[in-house]
């Protein structure tokens, strides 16, 4: 299967198998102007699997939103079709307004104008707790 | 602006900074008597709390400061759907330091965020109670003269009990801590503060279900009450809920100096005979709560 090459914008690579429709949900894709391939399962020689996507367009992307769901990824940046940068990422310090606390009886389940934001407390094990009630949400990532 | 979400907010300095006025405050009561003269607490409980919020008011009367506030939601605007943020925004303007309580966990890291003046959590649904952890400090502090090397047992609720949460969590930067965990199956201290608090520091520490067995051993014996919401089936409450009170009897093999410690307040966890017993410190606790706080006032308000 072959997918043409972009000319604005940036290709997420490296992405763990299984975890390219998460980043696209994540990052809200399907409701972006612009052309984007979602690839799963994409042969790969260092990985066996991965997926790939590709966005042709350079709107602003959240990079912690990747790097929370899959910090193994690179990003790639496109300009006039040529590879202009490499990012590798790594797990964010800080998540806002990307993932929800699940706490009943955190504020921010009766307030729901506040941020979400979430505190990376523990990187070996990945956890990212609530600022607001510190409950633990542990990301996908293992 | 400085404000106190966490125990843990707090150096170990800091503390012992509390320490030494809430002492010099109970030596020499007078001195502190005009210190908040011209100053307002507002006192925001969006819930109801007898101790901590006349122990806050009586505090700041003490200080000779006034206080202004609300003691459940429905007297506040909360009750017209106004924001934690807004009311703290709002009630920096008529106050100088704030004291929250308030049912969702967060509330008062919320209003710290917003307010201009300093905002003290009060207890924070199952969160945190910082001042009730003062409290237990000034109490170990008075009683054993420092908090190293000692050997601390909490008995009762450890899964629910956010004062037992928070008191490990101050203790675990003293040297020479020991902590007995004594509780049934059903309320053990969660895994996460065993790895985050206890682990993570090389605190040593024992769990069992065992209360007799335990006593002898502690120096300081921190209670808690065995709730019967707590548990899923009345069954299990039932028979589970004598094994933790204590009796007079259980005390037999109990240090001499050991100190008893309970945040208040109690059922029948503690048997009221306990109460003429010297090493009895609760209500000991009680009023080192208005000392400290009036020592997190004087801090907070710059004015110590």
């Amino acid at each position: 299967m072959r997918v043409d090459g972009i000319q604005n914008g940036i290709v997420i690579d490296h992405i763990k198998a299984g975890r390219g429709m998460e980043i696209y949900d994540l990052l809200e894709l399907k409701d972006k102007d612009c052309s984007v391939a979602l690839m799963i399962n994409v042969v790969s020689s260092k990985m066996g699997r991965k997926d790939i996507i590709k966005i042709d367009s350079d709107i602003p992307v959240d990079y912690d939103v990747i790097g929370y769901v899959d910090p193994g990824a690179t990003i790639n940046t496109i300009k006039d079709g040529k590879l202009i940068g490499k990012t590798n990422l790594k797990l964010p310090k800080k998540l806002v307004n990307v993932i929800k606390c699940k706490n009943p009886r955190c504020i921010t389940s009766t307030e729901q104008e506040l941020d979400q934001i979430f505190r990376l407390t523990d990187e070996e094990n990945k956890i990212y707790r609530c600022i607001y009630c510190e409950t633990a949400a542990k990301s996908k990532q293992k | 602006m400085r404000s106190l979400i966490n125990i843990l907010d707090l150096s170990v300095e800091e503390i012992d900074e509390l320490i030494k006025i809430a002492c010099d405050i109970i030596d020499h009561p007078d001195k502190y008597s005009e210190k908040c003269r011209g100053k307002k607490l507002a006192t925001l409980f969006f819930e109801p709390s007898t101790r901590t919020r006349l122990s806050f008011e009586a505090a700041m009367m003490e200080l000779g400061g006034n206080v202004l506030g609300f003691s459940e939601a429905q007297s506040s605007s909360a009750a017209k759907g106004e924001s934690v943020g807004d009311t703290a925004r709002t009630v920096s303007c008529y106050a100088d330091i704030i004291a929250m309580r308030h049912p969702k966990e967060g509330a008062p890291y919320v209003a710290a965020s917003r307010a201009t003046v300093p905002v003290i959590n009060a207890g924070d649904g199952g969160h945190n109670h910082p001042t009730q952890t003062l409290a237990d400090l000034l109490t170990i502090y008075r009683e054993k003269g420092s908090f190293n090397d000692l050997t601390v047992g909490f008995c009762g609720d450890l899964k629910f009990g956010r004062t037992v949460h928070s008191l490990i969590e101050a203790l675990s930067r003293y040297k020479g801590i020991k902590v007995v965990l004594i509780s049934p199956e059903e309320l053990k201290l969660p895994s996460y503060v065993k790895k985050d608090v206890l682990k993570a520091n090389g605190i040593p520490y024992e769990q069992t279900t065992d209360f007799d067995s335990a006593i002898p051993s502690l120096d300081i014996l921190y209670m808690t009450r065995v709730q019967k919401e707590r548990f899923f089936n009345e069954e299990d409450y039932l028979r589970l809920k004598d094994s933790y009170i204590l009796e007079p009897s259980r005390l037999e093999h109990a240090k001499k100096d050991l100190v008893i410690m309970h945040p208040l307040p109690r059922v029948n966890e503690i048997s009221t005979e306990i109460d003429k017993d010297p090493r009895a410190h609760y209500f000991d606790q009680v009023a080192n709560g208005k000392y400290m706080r009036e020592a997190l006032i004087l801090k907070f308000l710059g004015i110590m």
